[in-house]
């Protein structure tokens, strides 16, 4: 491989994850209020056909994305009313609502199928993308890249730089003491889990505008990106920039399957394209390994100073959900 | 900050929390709430703090203002704050962002800014607590102080203090009490809800008791004991004689064991437990007592040395092996590892039988569990969820549903929140158990309980473990030092 296929794999690998981005950061927001939309899987694809059906009628894109948008909104509406206001569990609520909109776009967009629509042109960049390599990967995207790129920042800098990220931390972490602190929880539940249901609804459309331009409905392939979304959530912690970089790291593994099978013919190409599943699976694992308990004795019996490196690089390392995911909040 | 209660009235459905509660708190007092466990102190708090709303025709007046109060956040602003018994914070976060959340400002909050303040306000009161490290490392007395802070820097002029001295280690409390004496200096109320007569005494300029939801009365030192308990059950309470046991058959017996875990390692533990024995585990939280007893139930394997019960050797077997040799432990966390929420009575009396055949016998069951109630005088029904039960009658639920007989019974803190009818009756229950021969090994950060209830006491200091001690040649002086780390050259510990 010259350097040149690697760099245009990689950003490749940049454009194709976008859709994820936008996903793992919706659902790390609704998490952090404790809200759990399951329903991620049934959203991407009901935004995805509704996107492209708007976009394809109305001939205007940017309709397209805020029609898918509007979709994951309002399904998160739905979740946020049955857990918060009706008390009804997140995860029956969530599930159902996952087959619901998957099924459901599948039979309302039986008339776009295949249908030649709008896709998202590259938008490179004056000046910035002439910058070698740099420019290559990080420059000469489309807009909607572009959008998750700034998305990732701006989600990381609200949960931990600024004061009602802060608050969303702690309505996450204990909803008690968050309302002692003067936070109006379920309200804040709600405003939360709408906007994390308007990023992944921006998913949809991010993949059947741009990455996979088109709605094929049941071979689309983009059933099931939902529910990895949801581990690489979990993958990366609840914190935004990690949980970007595990959608990368998916798209990177994705991408290898694919330019391996050239080279490694005696390995069978199924091996290869399911090899990513299990593999995050395994760092997830890693990334966890400080939870176990030989760990701990392992640490225990190592020097002083490398004990204290270690215990703080898997304190670093370690991601424990919001200890109040998926819980109600009742005022006593 | 002057505070006056008016006819505070609050019903929960039919129950009747507050009677008619009225009560002024001057402006630069401690004052004292006293009462049993379900007297109405914490609802009465609650109402004071914003977090639930009186009966309508209850008054709060502040500097002789009526207010009316919404939430915690509205108590706030008028200058009115609350230390939970549970933190209310946030363990995985710094603490430099437990500082800031809640306390308005920009909406990018200036960290550095933040941290001086913190570490500014923290010399003040000699608190040493770093900003850059995690809540879940604290002890729950120094999750206090950040609390105690968090309130000073929002201006709370009034402080309640919801049974502050549960979990804490007595240096601990002492330090929170210098710092609560300073603040009628400031013209600051505190107000200290607890059910500990000792603490009570010595803290607080004035004393009001409550019972079943009525205040009783007021009193003002110096301060009669037999007085105040008096006030608070009704009725006359003493403590019971204490018996020398008469030791028996060795039960359980440790020969050179060593434990360790992430953080300790205890080495080298010899000792013999006895039937009608009872050896009390002193030592601040995390000492090793823990470890200690969690190796006793079979729950923590130990890394070297022999453990046997009755004759048995139990070396390295797992805690259903040590269970068969009639073993029970019941864990600090009532609700977390002792007990099932969402199962009533019944169902844990079912459960505890263990009935044989598939088919649950719920007629039985029903009988099984009232005549428990009766017998452990439990305040509950045989349907209601265990969680709805208060904190001792929760023990008393717990205490009811070990098997009998048992060889050794292994208690963490079995009476930490409880009052003091509740703890005697519990001692009373364990006594009788220990008089068929059962042997009771028990953690309390309660050092008169210790000394009070145990034959022999081991202190554990940072993993050192002492000889057994004689609780009826040991002073709670004594004790204190030890657990601090002074004096054992004396005693000598195990190593020895």
């Amino acid at each position: 491989m010259t350097q040149e296929t690697i760099i245009i794999g990689l950003a490749g690998i940049l454009a194709a994850s976008a859709p994820i981005v936008f996903a793992v950061l919706g659902e790390t927001l609704s998490e952090r209020a404790g809200v759990i939309n399951l329903s991620m899987n049934g959203t991407i694809l009901l935004s995805a056909m509704g996107g492209f059906a708007v976009a394809y009628t109305t001939n205007n894109i940017v309709l397209g994305f805020l029609t898918g948008m509007l979709i994951g909104a309002l399904v998160a509406l739905i979740v946020a009313f049955a857990s918060i206001t009706l008390n009804q569990s997140q995860v029956a609520v969530g599930f159902v609502l996952a087959l619901t909109c998957r099924d459901l776009s599948y039979f309302l967009g039986n008339p776009y199928m295949g249908l030649p629509g709008p896709r998202l042109q590259a938008l490179p960049i004056p000046f910035l993308s002439d910058i070698p390599i740099i420019g290559a990967l990080f420059f000469r995207q489309d807009a909607i890249t572009y959008i998750s790129f700034i998305a990732i920042i701006l989600v990381w800098v609200w949960v931990y730089r600024t004061r009602p990220g802060l608050m969303l931390q702690g309505i996450g972490e204990k909803p008690a003491a968050a309302y002692i602190r003067g936070a109006n929880v379920n309200l804040m539940r709600y405003v939360y889990t709408i906007i994390g249901g308007a990023l992944i609804g921006l998913a949809g459309p991010a993949f059947s505008l741009a990455s996979r331009a088109g709605w094929m409905g049941t071979i689309s392939g983009l059933d099931g990106f939902g529910w990895i979304a949801l581990s690489i959530t979990i993958f990366g912690g609840w914190n935004p920039a990690r949980a970007a970089f595990g959608a990368y790291l998916f798209g990177f593994l994705q991408w290898l399957g694919l330019v391996l099978q050239p080279v490694l013919t005696q390995v069978p190409s199924q091996v290869l394209q399911v090899a990513p599943f299990p593999l995050m699976i395994l760092t997830l694992l890693l990334v966890n390994i400080g939870n176990a308990e030989w760990v701990d004795r392992t640490l225990a019996a190592m020097p002083e100073r490398t004990r204290k490196f270690f215990a703080k690089l898997l304190r670093a390392m370690r991601a424990s959900p919001p200890a109040s995911l998926g819980v109600p909040f009742e005022r006593d | 900050m002057n505070v006056e209660l008016k006819n505070i009235n609050k019903h929960f459905g039919k129950v009747h929390a507050n009677k008619d509660i009225t009560l002024n708190i001057p402006s630069g007092t401690i004052q004292g709430i006293l009462g049993e466990n379900g007297a109405g102190k914490s609802t009465l708090m609650k109402i004071l703090s914003g977090f639930i709303q009186a009966d309508s025709g209850s008054q709060i007046i502040l500097d002789g203002k009526s207010v009316v109060m919404n939430s915690p956040a509205d108590a706030i602003q008028y200058g009115i704050g609350m230390l939970h018994q549970d933190p209310l914070d946030f363990p995985p976060m710094k603490i430099l962002d437990n500082f800031l959340l809640g306390i308005p400002g920009s909406f990018f909050p200036n960290r550095k800014e933040a941290t001086q303040d913190f570490n500014l306000l923290a010399k003040e009161y000699g608190f040493s607590l770093d900003p850059e490290n995690y809540v879940d490392s604290l002890t729950v007395g120094e999750r206090q102080q950040l609390e105690i802070m968090r309130l000073l820097f929002l201006g709370v002029r009034v402080f309640i203090l919801d049974e502050p001295t549960t979990g804490i280690s007595a240096a601990q409390k002492e330090k929170l009490f210098t710092t609560l004496k300073k603040f009628p200096e400031q013209a600051m109320t505190v107000i200290f809800v607890s059910h500990k007569l000792e603490d009570v005494e010595s803290l607080c300029d004035r004393v009001a008791v409550l019972r079943a939801g009525q205040l009783v009365g007021t009193l003002n030192p110096p301060y009669q004991t037999k007085k105040i308990v008096e006030m608070m059950f009704g009725k006359e309470i003493t403590l019971g004689e204490r018996k020398p046991a008469n030791v028996g058959e060795p039960v359980l017996s440790f020969d050179n064991i060593s434990l360790e875990d992430a953080r300790l390692r205890i080495k080298n533990i010899n000792l013999e437990v006895r039937e009608h024995e009872v050896i009390g585990l002193a030592g601040m939280e995390g000492s090793g007592q823990d470890l200690f007893m969690r190796a006793c139930a079979g729950l923590v394997r130990p890394v070297g040395g022999k453990i046997q019960l009755k004759g048995q050797d139990l070396s390295g077997k797992s805690y259903h092996a040590f269970k068969q040799v009639g073993v029970n432990f019941l864990p600090a966390a009532r609700l977390e590892e002792g007990l099932i929420p969402g199962l009533s009575l019944t169902d844990h009396f079912i459960l505890a039988e263990q009935p044989r055949g598939i088919f649950i016998d719920r007629i039985a069951g029903q009988r099984l569990a009232e005549e428990r109630i009766q017998s452990f005088n439990i305040r509950g029904t045989p349907l209601s969820p265990i969680e709805s039960l208060s904190g001792g009658n929760q023990q008393r639920a717990e205490l009811a549903l070990l098997q009998n007989p048992l060889s050794l019974i292994l208690l963490e803190h079995p009476t930490r929140g409880l009052d003091i009818e509740s703890v005697i009756y519990i001692w009373s229950k364990l006594k009788e158990r220990c008089h068929h021969g059962t042997s009771i090994i028990f953690i309390s950060s309660d050092l008169e309980e210790i000394l009070q209830y145990s034959d022999r006491v081991l202190v554990f200091f940072s993993g050192k473990v002492s000889q057994p001690l004689d609780a009826n040649k040991t002073s709670v002086e004594e004790l204190g030092q030890l657990i601090g780390g002074k004096g054992w050259a004396e005693i000598g510990d195990t190593h020895a």
